[in-house]
């Protein structure tokens, strides 16, 4: 692909505290290369505002490798961008041309408070972990990692739900603002393997208590989640923890759950 | 887990619009079967023969009692979901995804709900109340047929009709497959059928209810 650079004009949500309202800030940034990342574009920015004597933009980022989870923007309408199964550090410029206008806003959820500009509070979701997402086991030597025998389908259907990174993008695209992607990749990754099934009952019930308590919105299967997952954690997650909530509801064993 | 709980948590509502809206699926089928009736041509015979049974025997008579209640709780706890689900994002986006990651009528199930119930309204006022109140002051059942061919001689209240029924067909596209999605039986493995069967029922069962009243207006019964 040629490479080449643009001009750009970007609408920024900046926002001082998670109390203050905020605003759209529009910014000019010169002479963007299609090579570079979102990201990058960002930094390019932020250092043409520290040499103007201007406040940089603050957002989240971290590994910039598309496995980390932190990163989290809005941009132009889609969470992460426009590219399928790709997270905001993974989307090149080479998405946009010269003149293009992007409007950039943090996740917005009120379970997603605003801490300053495109940075979101999504402690939440480690709360919802909390409330269940582990197992417990006895202390002592490392368990032989092929001690338990475990189906290969089963195991793969397992691993690509723990491949969700937690970044909250099924939030930000969900209309209900919903986190049933994110409980339901957790729940299912667990419940799916022999470690996580004896606890599997209250599991669900925990996390499913704490996700209300924490104000989400409720899934009503519109399926915009799995749209703009960039992990691809599937729809099949959400039917499967609506199973293993069904099946709590009728057993005892979840009488231990809060 | 508390049954309590169970039903106040988010998913255990989930649960509750889902098999009362599966309830009044099969609600649908029942209804649409003894409609249909009126396309046999025979001034309202078999239909009014069915309908007397519809009327008169007990047990549908209770069912009804249950249809009303379910009818109530899946409006009720629609109208609250969608509101309690607006209020989770107090700051609306300034660009939105639109199309691009959702289908229109699965975003839009509250108004499409609130649609069908204006609807159902005026037509539980056209039809059901005024027979059960002739019944329930002994003055026995009213011709239903000859209600349904007055009443569809007016444009205005065929395209009502007609409205209700574009609604309805809508509302079913995003709701069969939901209430399998949401009682977790949409896997993989079934979802292709479940989705084939959920269009194909939202379109057959809506299409012969709008040619109710479309088949009176055009006369192509009498």
């Amino acid at each position: 692909m040629e490479h080449y650079t643009m001009n750009l004009t970007l609408k920024v949500w900046k926002q001082k505290n998670k109390n203050e309202k905020g605003r759209f800030e529009t910014y000019q940034v010169k002479n963007v290369s299609s090579e570079m990342s979102f990201l990058e574009m960002f930094d390019v920015l932020n250092e043409q505002l520290i040499a103007e004597g201007k406040e940089p933009i603050a957002f989240d980022h971290d590994c910039r490798e598309g496995i980390c989870g932190m990163c989290s923007m809005y941009i132009n309408g889609r969470a992460h961008g426009p590219w399928h199964h790709t997270t905001t550090c993974q989307l090149h410029m080479r998405e946009y041309k010269d003149g293009d206008t992007i409007v950039v806003e943090p996740w917005r959820a009120s379970a997603f408070p605003v801490i300053k500009d495109l940075v979101v509070d999504r402690q939440s979701f480690d709360r919802i972990i909390q409330a269940g997402g582990y197992v417990s086991v006895n202390t002592g030597n490392a368990v032989d990692a092929n001690a338990l025998p475990i189906e290969k389908h089963m195991a793969d259907e397992a691993f690509a739900s723990a491949a969700c990174i937690g970044c909250g993008a099924c939030v930000a695209a969900c209309p209900n603002a919903s986190a049933m992607l994110f409980v339901s990749a957790k729940v299912s990754h667990l419940a799916m393997l022999p470690q996580g099934s004896p606890e599997r009952k209250e599991r669900v019930t925990n996390m499913i208590n704490q996700m209300d308590k924490e104000g989400f919105g409720s899934c009503t299967n519109i399926g915009a989640c799995e749209a703009e997952c960039p992990k691809g954690i599937s729809l099949e997650n959400i039917a499967r923890l609506n199973r293993e909530y069904i099946g709590a509801m009728f057993d005892g064993g979840s009488q231990n759950a809060k | 887990m508390s049954w309590k709980n169970a039903f106040s948590s988010s998913v255990g509502k989930k649960i509750q619009m889902a098999l009362t809206g599966l309830f009044l699926v099969l609600f649908l089928v029942v209804h649409c079967y003894v409609n249909a009736m009126i396309f046999w041509d025979d001034n309202g015979a078999k239909f009014t023969e069915a309908a007397h049974f519809m009327g008169t025997n007990v047990v549908i008579r209770i069912t009804e009692i249950g249809l009303f209640a379910f009818l109530i709780l899946h409006i009720v706890q629609g109208l609250k979901l969608w509101a309690q689900n607006r209020s989770r994002r107090n700051t609306r986006y300034a660009v939105s995804a639109g199309n691009a990651t959702s289908k229109w009528y699965s975003r839009s199930m509250g108004i499409l709900g609130t649609l069908i119930l204006l609807f159902l309204i005026l037509h539980i006022s056209a039809f059901w109340a005024p027979n059960r109140a002739s019944q329930t002051m002994g003055n026995g059942e009213l011709d239903l047929y000859a209600m349904m061919r007055d009443a569809f001689q007016s444009l205005f209240v065929v395209v009502i009709y007609v409205l209700g029924c574009i609604s309805l067909a809508w509302h079913l596209v995003h709701g069969f497959y939901s209430a399998f999605q949401t009682l977790g039986l949409a896997m993989n493995k079934y979802k292709g059928i479940i989705n084939v069967v959920g269009v194909a029922f939202s379109i057959i069962v809506p299409l012969i209810f709008a040619l109710m009243p479309i088949a009176f207006y055009l006369h192509w019964i009498e």
